[in-house]
């Protein structure tokens, strides 16, 4: 059925562009399914929402500073001097049909667009999905959430409101405590004195033109580079790093990636009908004198608002320049450092493991205890950071003292995030064990037996053969030559020398710590410190190909195991 | 001149000097001081067996704190000077008489009823004349203009406040109150007296219309409805980042958890 269908599409494709042969594969291609993979697809239809309701803004958002005098159906501010910014998205607003509810959507489109990058992002990590070969879309990820926060600050203001206003003091104030340049970048950004009278307009072709411009290529890079590479797959039976396991594009994943992008327009839908999100009416037009209690950036900005106030006041003065530490740290350090280590780890875990192999079946977390243990630590530090930025709302409604919150955050910002580094490693170890006792006891059926001899035992049974190969996947990289270890000619190899070579095989004991499972790397716990666990993984290694697809260029049967591979790409997929 | 030429060496002369002089610093000092006349004197002044029952009440509900002459005490201030105003806004807001000592006192349940609190409000009134309470005509909103409270409102009272007046936090456990429960009298008093941490703006820095202004944007703000729908509290975007999370995100990943509970049979590629 699905097969008609399918050479009715390729038979027209085919008459008009010759290509009958591609569009077969292309179709056929398959997908592995999990629900984990859905949420880079939450980002990308939220960016294609993004673009529409955007552009219908566009239309009657007016970028200019201009002094106007409102004189629209808002009459609560009715007389009121403002930009032409603010009083267009008044008008947007309340005076042009379906504006409010496209205002909304775009608003929730591009909260829901940050906060899906960020599940998707903390997905591909603790799977392990950045491993080779992927690292290059792992880096290009980094770029397009870097992208993604500039273009919701930009975003948020361009309405001139009175949050918005503030945001950009604070964005000045961040540029001017650059060492030496930062009061000319400032003033260049501003074109003069803050707020001036071009700061809309550069921020409106930046946010409308050039960030979405380059946010859409590297989508498309994004998107391309997976395409080409193939998607990973959760561990099961029958997957491999040689193969994919899914559902071919044509027809199960088209139509279930459709239905998902309704989902993610209901969900803005509704959000957008029965929530409202950034009043501007009740802001206020932005004044350089004014301020409210609770201005908060939207969320994927409250980190670094969080890192700002956490700060303690430091500042030099050093022949007559200022050098505002107390700005300039937090505005820097937290998230640079977050995302500079985060752009490395990928080439960092390779040097420390050793391992260069190429990886299409993800991790479960809890088989790599020591990067889930630092995925969670960064994600705590950040949270504490995060919950500072909301400090005064916290303060308000708990009724905690204001500077009571600082403080437990400027503690907890380096003590929780070593517990929970603790934490997670036991938690992940304890998981593993329970895993190893599963495969070596089986599951416990609750049936009591008596021996003829007296004795009680209780029945267990093996798992399954799917649960099996879900739980003992070999995860674990190869062992490390020990330092300072001389192959068979006395060479010791490269980068396992000296002090490098010491500090190295220290980190490879911590990060690749982990419980053995009789499907793992034969070698020893972690410590790789002789060659005989690098010899016994040639066996485990080579059985791949062996049972599986030698050239790993073949598509396999429904249903099949590895016995099945090698069948011809024109099984039909569907009986 | 010949009068008193004639009259100066009269044997009572020196004595009438003498009352006469009495007289004026008598008068001159009863001009001076006021005393007598309230500052403002919108309200009817109370009589006297008001203020005594009002003295009474003091001493039953305030003077353990504040001191039998409202002279103040370590743990409270004077409250000679204050005026009616002052009592009526923390009385009737509750806040007085107050529960504990803290940084802050908070609103409840009023503990005197109108009567006794514009009693006590009286007796304090009485001891040295201070802001009276407001009329209901110095309050209303008839003929204020919103637009102008707003801008008022965001220039002076929203960085404590919050822009529609939801409330914030303060230094060392204080905090600007929430003004949704606040009469147009309660805010009123609130400018004229400076309660608590909050600044007292006078007649001068904000006249009695742009008072009346503020009061026309805070009451016509918290009624009014949110044409975008729930309100989320009107505190800002944290709010809306807990419903981006908790709800869009969340709904999501279940449609995702729905979308791939139903697996086709699995197939196997390159």
């Amino acid at each position: 059925m699905a097969n008609r269908a399918l050479d009715g599409v390729g038979g027209f494709l085919d008459d008009r562009f010759r290509g009958a042969k591609s569009f077969r594969t292309l179709f056929k291609k398959i997908f592995p399914d999990h629900w984990t993979f859905l949420l880079g697809e939450i980002a990308l239809y939220c960016f294609i929402i993004l673009l529409l309701t955007g552009t219908f803004l566009t239309f009657f958002f007016q970028p200019s500073m201009t002094d106007v005098i409102y004189h629209g159906s808002y009459t609560h501010l009715d007389g009121i001097r403002m930009s032409e910014a603010y009083a267009s998205t008044l008008n947007i607003s309340f005076d042009v049909r379906g504006g409010l509810l496209m205002r909304q959507i775009h608003h929730w489109a591009a909260d829901l667009f940050m906060a899906a990058i960020f599940a998707h992002m903390l997905r591909i990590f603790f799977t392990g999905a950045y491993r080779k070969p992927r690292e290059v879309n792992w880096l290009i990820g980094i770029v397009l959430l870097t992208l993604g926060m500039l273009e919701g600050l930009f975003g948020y203001s361009l309405p001139d409101d009175l949050l918005s206003g503030a945001g950009l003091r604070i964005l000045e104030g961040v540029m001017q405590s650059i060492p030496i340049v930062g009061t000319y970048l400032a003033f260049f950004l501003f074109g003069g004195a803050f707020p001036g009278h071009l700061i809309i307009p550069r921020l409106y072709i930046l946010h409308v033109l050039l960030i979405p411009g380059l946010i859409l290529a590297l989508i498309t890079a994004h998107l391309f580079i997976m395409f080409h590479q193939k998607h990973t797959q959760m561990p099961g039976k029958g997957r491999t790093d040689k193969n994919v396991v899914g559902a071919p594009l044509y027809p199960y994943f088209m139509a279930k990636t459709g239905a998902f992008f309704f989902f993610t327009f209901a969900a803005l839908a509704l959000a957008s009908t029965f929530a409202q999100i950034n009043p501007v009416w009740l802001y206020g037009p932005y004044t350089p004198v004014a301020m409210s209690a609770g201005s908060q950036p939207d969320f994927y900005m409250g980190m670094l608002e969080g890192a700002l106030r956490v700060m303690v006041p430091w500042e030099w003065n050093v022949a007559g320049h200022t050098f505002s530490f107390n700005v300039f740290l937090p505005a820097l350090l937290p998230l640079g450092i977050i995302f500079t280590a985060a752009a490395l780890w990928p080439f960092i875990e390779q040097w420390i493991t050793g391992d260069k192999r190429e990886h299409h079946v993800n991790d479960r977390p809890r088989n790599a205890p020591t990067r889930t243990a630092l995925g969670m630590a960064v994600i705590t530090f950040y949270g504490v950071l995060w919950l500072e930025g909301a400090n005064d709302i916290i303060a308000d409604h708990l009724n905690i003292a204001l500077y009571t919150t600082t403080r437990i955050a400027q503690v907890s910002m380096f003590v929780a995030p070593v517990l929970a580094y603790i934490i997670t490693k036991r938690i992940c170890l304890g998981l593993q064990r329970k895993d190893l006792h599963l495969l070596e006891h089986g599951v416990e059926t609750g049936i009591i037996r008596q021996m003829p001899s007296g004795e009680f035992i209780e029945i267990t049974r093996p798992v399954s053969e799917e649960e099996q190969a879900k739980l003992a996947f070999p995860a674990r990289p190869p062992g490390l030559p020990a330092p300072d270890s001389a192959d068979e000619n006395g060479i010791p190899a490269p980068g396992t020398r000296g002090a490098i070579g010491k500090v190295r095989a220290r980190l490879n004991t911590i990060l690749t710590e982990s419980v053995e499972l009789p499907g793992s790397n034969g070698h020893t716990n972690g410590h790789g410190a002789d060659g005989s666990g690098q010899a016994q993984d040639e066996p485990e290694h080579a059985a791949v190909p062996a049972g599986g697809v030698p050239d790993g260029s073949q598509e396999i049967a429904p249903g099949a195991g590895q016995a099945d591979s090698g069948s011809s790409g024109d099984d039909a997929p569907d009986q | 001149m010949r009068w008193i030429t004639a009259r100066r060496r009269h044997p009572a002369a020196g004595y009438a000097i003498v009352l006469l002089t009495l007289v004026a610093i008598g008068l001159g000092y009863a001009a001076l001081t006021g005393a007598g006349s309230p500052a403002s004197a919108s309200a009817p002044a109370p009589g006297q067996q008001q203020i005594a029952r009002g003295q009474e009440i003091f001493a039953r509900n305030c003077a353990s704190c504040h001191g039998l002459e409202a002279q103040g005490t370590a743990v409270a201030p004077s409250l000679i000077g204050v005026g009616a105003a002052a009592v009526d806004f923390q009385v009737s807001t509750g806040r007085m008489p107050a529960a504990e000592q803290g940084p802050e006192n908070v609103r409840k349940p009023p503990v005197l009823d109108t009567s006794q609190t514009l009693e006590v409000a009286g007796y304090i009134a009485s001891l040295a004349g201070g802001p009276a309470i407001p009329s209901p005509e110095q309050v209303s909103t008839a003929g204020a203009d919103v637009a102008v409270g707003q801008e008022l409102f965001i220039a002076n009272c929203a960085q404590c406040h919050n822009f529609v007046g939801a409330g914030g936090a303060l230094t060392y456990g204080k905090f600007a109150p929430a003004l949704t429960q606040a009469t147009p009298t309660q805010i009123y008093e609130a400018m004229l007296t400076g309660p608590e941490a909050m600044p007292v703006f006078n007649d001068t820095t904000m006249t009695p219309m742009n008072k009346r202004d503020i009061i026309a944007y805070v009451t016509a703000t918290r009624t009014e409805a949110n044409p975008g729908g729930f309100s989320l509290g009107r505190i800002g975007p944290v709010t809306e980042g807990l419903v981006a999370f908790l709800g869009l995100l969340l709904f999501m990943v279940v449609a995702a958890l729905w979308i791939t509970a139903k697996q086709g049979k699995p197939r196997e590629h390159e």
